[in-house]
């Protein structure tokens, strides 16, 4: 049977999907609150620190940054495909560069904190 | 065999300008944009948080604004299409068969609104929201 990586990059995709369909929103909606000034308190220097300061919480902020980032790079490769770019070899690599390196910066600013 | 098949001219870039099912399928699929892209301002947060207090709230400041606002309502717009559009294919994507008969799908959907719904508001009881 022929190898494939289409199963990883796909079921990144459709679990960053599931949870970017449970929780993109209400997400957006806070940062939507920030924008408007009303900054909610989870969002304040302090509370966020405490929260990212626990493994729990960097383990919740790694999970939707990382999956986000990997349905968006493959759903864009696919987008792309459609708008007519037909460079697929190219785009692969791009978009799923970035997911990689989107994933390895979140690693790298958690453990900082 | 014919020697000249015809070949029906279909644009490679416009094709989906055709038929509104179409450009239904293309608004679900651009949504990856905006939710790649709220990613990468999750990231940024994260980047400005792990640098300190000042360099935080700068960020934060620098988020207000009415070009905000609408960048922001931009976003929720795709987010909560991604969020209607996958829910309403679950039904699809994981049928649930009891004995003989498959549950129908408003029960599938349904559920996952249900989940979204709580979710939600656990997300924003727990912000300090609610």
């Amino acid at each position: 049977m022929a190898k494939s990586n289409k199963p990883i990059f796909w079921s990144l995709f459709a679990a960053g999907g599931t949870l970017a369909a449970f929780l993109a929103p209400v997400l957006v909606l806070l940062f939507l609150m920030v924008a408007m000034g009303h900054t909610p308190s989870l969002l304040s220097y302090a509370n966020l620190h405490a929260f990212a300061a626990n493994w729990l919480g960097k383990l919740f902020l790694l999970g939707v940054i990382t999956l986000f980032l990997w349905h968006a790079a493959h759903r864009l490769r696919v987008t792309l495909h459609d708008f007519g770019l037909r460079q697929d070899p190219v785009v692969a690599v791009v978009v799923y560069l970035v997911a990689a390196a989107g994933t390895g910066l979140s690693v790298l600013y958690l453990l900082r904190i | 065999m014919s020697r000249k098949p015809f070949v029906r001219p279909v644009s490679k870039t416009g094709w989906w300008l055709k038929h509104p099912r179409y450009m239904r399928y293309m608004s679900r699929e651009v949504t990856c944009v905006f939710i790649g892209a709220f990613a990468l301002l999750m990231l940024c947060t994260v980047e400005r948080l792990s640098k300190g207090q000042a360099a935080y709230d700068s960020f934060i400041a620098a988020l207000q604004g009415p070009l905000s606002i609408f960048g922001m309502l931009l976003v929720l717009i795709f987010a909560l299409h991604n969020a209607t559009s996958w829910f309403n294919v679950t039904p699809k994507a994981l049928p649930v068969q009891i004995g003989e008969e498959f549950l129908a799908g408003k029960y599938i959907i349904g559920a996952h609104y249900a989940v979204w719904i709580v979710a939600s508001l656990v997300v924003l009881f727990f912000a300090g929201v609610l």
